[in-house]
């Protein structure tokens, strides 16, 4: 099934294209990633998804409810965390959890709300007013207000902006729970290890396109990043491998045959693993030794800096 | 629509709460406000005008200043709460669920009704035992107090969604409710105004809010009641439908 489903959606702002015809399709159960640098067009996306903002061109569907004009139906299987930690300063935690509950049309609600006040951490502050609360606090109820009515579908725009790690373990440990149970999840954060952790898919995007949409698996795959270390006992590096020596430390590196700072240390690029042995088999014949070797795979990371700088664009497909 | 959904009646709780939880600032200073204007005009001109044949000035006043309450709250309910969710970005909570247009603006007018309706018994407790007052039509009281209230809720949805900064706000309070207020009759007859302004006051739909209200009183108003009833039946129709229409299209909420 079908969680969401976003079709050539277009978004200007005084003739400024945040969004240009993105389309993406998020299945349920699913745990997506939605990356991109600032001014991508994440939150405009985001905003298209919950209702805040209405596309130009093209349509988003929650469980296959329009957003615009099946807006009941698609905003109840829609739970949103917004960016901004906003809060209603009249209300205590409870109140505020309880309100929430009753514009979702959930009356008696206490059950579930208590629960995902434990959930978060967050029993102990139940009667304390919003003001009174700590910035990752007013995150935790962010989260719960955006938890009360067990949305099937779940959107974090930077969960994690800014609080500690407390919260960050809390709430991925509670998330990854609801994932499990069948929840779909969308993710937006800066922290891409998180990303790496915990989204099973990705996609991402720059100056309002996608430029990479794929699984987590294979986008590691797939862009050329991961590097074989190694340390050497005696010996060279051969000229065949001078090549695949990492750019910042071939600029080290006076001549990458006479190592001088870096030791007899080398980072050699290796786009597929099968050339690992490529690169064994050269050493040994050039008769050096290994002393250490360390194969270390690109992360999100590498991937999301090659790929908003624009350099592998062409070797990653969007599936 | 349904009129009595959880989540009109949640928006409701949560709009007459908010007032509540301030009520010096929302009920008992506006109260205290009127009795001052009680006090001064009451004891200047007591005894020197008589707006009413046979009403006394101080007993013709009430009524007046009782609607001037209702109507400056029942506006400031609606708007404050509206501009003060938008500037602190907590309206998201109310456009996240899925509210309807009409059980957003009914909560919110209806609230504004509660909260106009409070500070206007407010008023009238505490000034009714300077002047004996007659209920001679209480269902006309009760109608226009009713219909003036929803009507400045509704305008104060429109301001507050208008609006985008406070002094935005404060201008549409400044510079069109209050005038229209002061200059609908609440301190006079509109009778005792040149023709020019006579003929003026009559394009203020405010006059026949307080001339209708203060029918309801003393039997006596400077237009028919049915008149009034009618313009301002009008004028809330158009309102809401303009309140309603901004709500619908997102203007200034979904952009």
């Amino acid at each position: 099934m079908t969680a969401i489903q976003i079709d050539s959606v277009e978004k200007s702002y005084k003739g400024f294209k945040a969004l240009k015809g993105v389309s993406l399709t998020i299945e349920q159960g699913e745990f997506f990633g939605l990356l991109g640098p600032n001014g991508a067009g994440k939150t405009t996306l985001i905003s298209c998804i919950a209702g805040l903002i209405r596309p130009d061109v093209g349509s988003v569907r929650i469980h296959g409810h329009d957003v615009v004009k099946d807006f009941r139906a698609a905003r109840m299987a829609l739970g949103v965390v917004p960016q901004e930690l906003v809060f209603d300063p009249f209300f205590t935690v409870r109140e505020t959890l309880r309100l929430q509950s009753g514009y979702f049309g959930l009356k008696n609600n206490d059950k579930w709300i208590d629960e995902v006040m434990e959930n978060l951490d967050l029993t102990a502050k139940a009667d304390v007013n919003m003001r009174a609360l700590s910035g990752g606090m007013k995150r935790r109820v962010l989260v719960a207000q955006a938890l009360v009515h067990k949305p099937p579908v779940i959107v974090l725009d930077e969960p994690t902006a800014g609080v500690d790690v407390e919260l960050r373990q809390t709430l991925w440990k509670f998330i990854s729970r609801l994932n499990k149970e069948g929840h779909t999840v969308v993710l937006t954060t800066h922290y891409l290890e998180e990303a790496q952790a915990m989204c099973q898919r990705v996609a991402m995007l720059k100056t309002g396109n996608v430029v990479a949409l794929d699984s987590m698996s294979q986008l590691l795959r797939r862009v050329s990043g991961s590097s074989l270390i190694v340390h050497l006992k005696s010996g060279a590096l051969p000229e065949g491998l001078r090549s695949l020596v990492a750019h910042d430390e071939a600029d080290a590196h006076d001549d990458a045959s006479k190592p001088n700072g870096h030791g007899n240390k080398y980072t050699l690029r290796v786009n597929e693993y099968g050339e690992v042995e490529h690169i064994l088999a050269r050493l040994r014949e050039s008769g050096a030794q290994i002393d250490e070797m360390q194969l270390q795979q690109a992360d999100l990371e590498d991937i999301f800096i090659q790929i908003m700088e624009g350099e592998s664009q062409a070797g990653v497909a969007i599936r | 629509m349904n009129f009595f959904s959880v989540g009109f009646k949640t928006l409701f709780y949560k709009e007459i709460l908010r007032f509540w939880k301030v009520a010096t600032q929302t009920i008992a200073a506006p109260i205290v406000t009127s009795m001052l204007y009680l006090l001064i005009f009451g004891h200047v001109l007591e005894g020197r005008v008589q707006m009413l044949e046979g009403v006394d000035y101080t007993a013709f006043l009430i009524p007046g200043l009782v609607m001037m309450s209702v109507l400056q709250n029942a506006f400031a309910n609606s708007s404050s709460s509206l501009i003060q969710s938008k500037i602190t970005g907590n309206l998201v909570f109310i456009l996240l669920p899925p509210l309807s247009h009409w059980e957003i603006l009914s909560a919110y007018v209806t609230a504004s009704i509660v909260r106009g309706l409070s500070v206007g018994l407010g008023v009238f407790v505490i000034t009714a035992w300077f002047a004996h007052l007659s209920f001679t039509f209480p269902l006309w009281i009760i109608v226009f107090a009713l219909l003036g209230a929803a009507i400045l809720g509704a305008m104060g949805v429109i301001a507050g969604i208008w609006a985008e900064k406070f002094d935005q706000l404060a201008a549409f309070q400044n510079f069109l409710i209050m005038p229209a207020t002061f200059l609908a009759g609440v301190f006079y007859s509109i009778r005792k105004l040149p023709p020019f302004w006579l003929a003026v006051s009559h394009f203020n739909p405010f006059f026949y809010m307080i001339d209708g209200f203060r029918y309801g009183f003393f039997g006596k108003s400077d237009v028919s009641p049915w008149t009034s009833l009618a313009i301002v039946a009008v004028f809330f129709v158009v309102l809401a439908g303009v309140a309603i229409n901004m709500l619908r299209r997102g203007y200034k909420l979904r952009h």
